[in-house]
């Protein structure tokens, strides 16, 4: 019971962001759009399991296409897995109960110039988990113009 | 345009994040010229030769040596892939390998240096090995290495440049910069393929600095890992 409440409310609630390098996550966010609603454990973690599962399909469709954007690349019950490659394969995955197309692609867009800046910068390493406060709020920012 | 200052924040200083990216600002061109964002030679070559020196002192030995020089390339490299990438605005990723190939010889070149690389080969004995060759790399304008160095090239930056961008976007490679005597006849002059140095010949070559002709061009041999060949070779069927 409690595992199929958990899955409802993940349709509507929770946006879960995650930026993922080659070996490890580098960045993750979790957007509520009801703060007010339960978070318990089990919803957190079935939200990784069902994103980072995708992992491997993310993997083959990175070298069948050369777009950056790559759409949604895995659907789980009714959560989607979207996803926006950088051109040093660093993945931004976003899973998400359905949202239009257009508004994750400028989400996106904006996340991917966020992370462009950031790299930059000559003491971020390449690969390294992002721990910059300042990116942190802009890409909530970001995600609440919109997603 | 200004970047926008965040008012809440106490600080005059301004986030990295919200500055605007701009265009070209990172090039490298003889001369000075300072208002359309370039750097000039002296002062580049002015550093350089201050980071050979230092991991001069450091070391014990040349291929030493030329790892750092490589790996001090190497982060240049992995930067210069994500902002060339987002400056051309295309939201394309290279997956081929002669599409980073070319894309390093040309766009890359000619983003860093102003034209170019003046050619990109492959190798006829190993189907692994490619090279791309540079007449003139801004590292060597002004380093004479000394006969105790022997093979080192001081063009072991670029080739750190070079392997930084490959890595980043998934095709690993052993990049070497080589030193090789130019041939009799063999046309050192920039050659106008791939649009040369534009309107107006902005890169001064050694020829134009008052310098005595190169004697070496720079080779950068690129030898790819098996699995990025076997990648690639299965996206041809």
């Amino acid at each position: 019971y409690t595992v199929l409440n958990c899955v409802t409310m993940a349709n509507q609630s929770s946006l879960l962001f995650v930026i993922v390098g080659k070996n490890e996550p580098l960045y993750e966010a979790e957007f509520n759009h009801f703060p007010g609603s339960d978070r318990t454990d089990s919803l957190t973690r079935q939200n990784y399991f069902v994103l980072h599962s995708s992992l491997d399909l993310v993997d083959k469709s990175a070298w069948t296409s050369n777009n950056m954007y790559l759409r949604v690349v895995d659907k789980v019950n009714n959560q989607h897995v979207s996803t926006f490659l950088t051109a040093g394969n660093i993945k931004f995955m976003l899973l998400h109960g359905g949202k239009s197309d257009d508004s994750i692609r400028n989400f996106f867009l904006e996340v991917y110039e966020l992370y462009v800046k950031l790299s930059m910068n000559p003491f971020y390493m390449y690969d390294t988990p992002i721990i910059s406060k300042a990116f942190d709020s802009r890409v909530r920012s970001c995600a609440r113009r919109y997603l | 345009q200004r970047g926008t200052f965040d008012t809440m924040s106490r600080t005059n200083t301004t986030s990295i994040l919200e500055k605007p990216l701009g265009r070209n600002t990172n090039r490298v061109l003889g001369g000075g010229g300072s208002n359309d964002g370039t750097v000039s030679l002296s002062a580049f070559s002015y550093l350089y030769s201050e980071l050979v020196q230092y991991h001069q002192g450091r070391c014990a030995s040349i291929s030493e040596l030329e790892r750092r020089l490589e790996s001090s390339g190497y982060g240049v490299g992995l930067k210069v892939l994500e902002m060339h990438a987002y400056r051309s605005k295309e939201s394309k990723r290279e997956i081929r390998l002669m599409g980073i190939l070319q894309f390093i010889s040309s766009s890359v070149w000619k983003s860093l240096f102003g034209k170019a690389a003046d050619s990109l080969e492959r190798s006829i004995d190993h189907e692994d090995e490619y090279m791309i060759v540079d007449y003139d790399p801004i590292t060597s304008v002004y380093a004479s290495v000394p006969p105790d160095l022997g093979s080192l090239s001081a063009d072991a930056y670029l080739g750190g440049i070079i392997a930084g961008v490959l890595d980043g976007a998934g095709f690993g490679a052993r990049v070497t910069a080589h030193g090789v005597t130019i041939e009799e006849g063999e046309n050192s002059n920039h050659s106008n393929h791939g649009g040369g140095s534009g309107g107006g010949g902005r890169f001064m070559s050694s020829n134009n600095l008052g310098l005595p002709p190169r004697k070496t061009k720079a080779v950068f041999l690129v030898k790819f890992d098996k699995e990025v060949l076997d990648r690639d070779s299965s996206l041809d069927r």
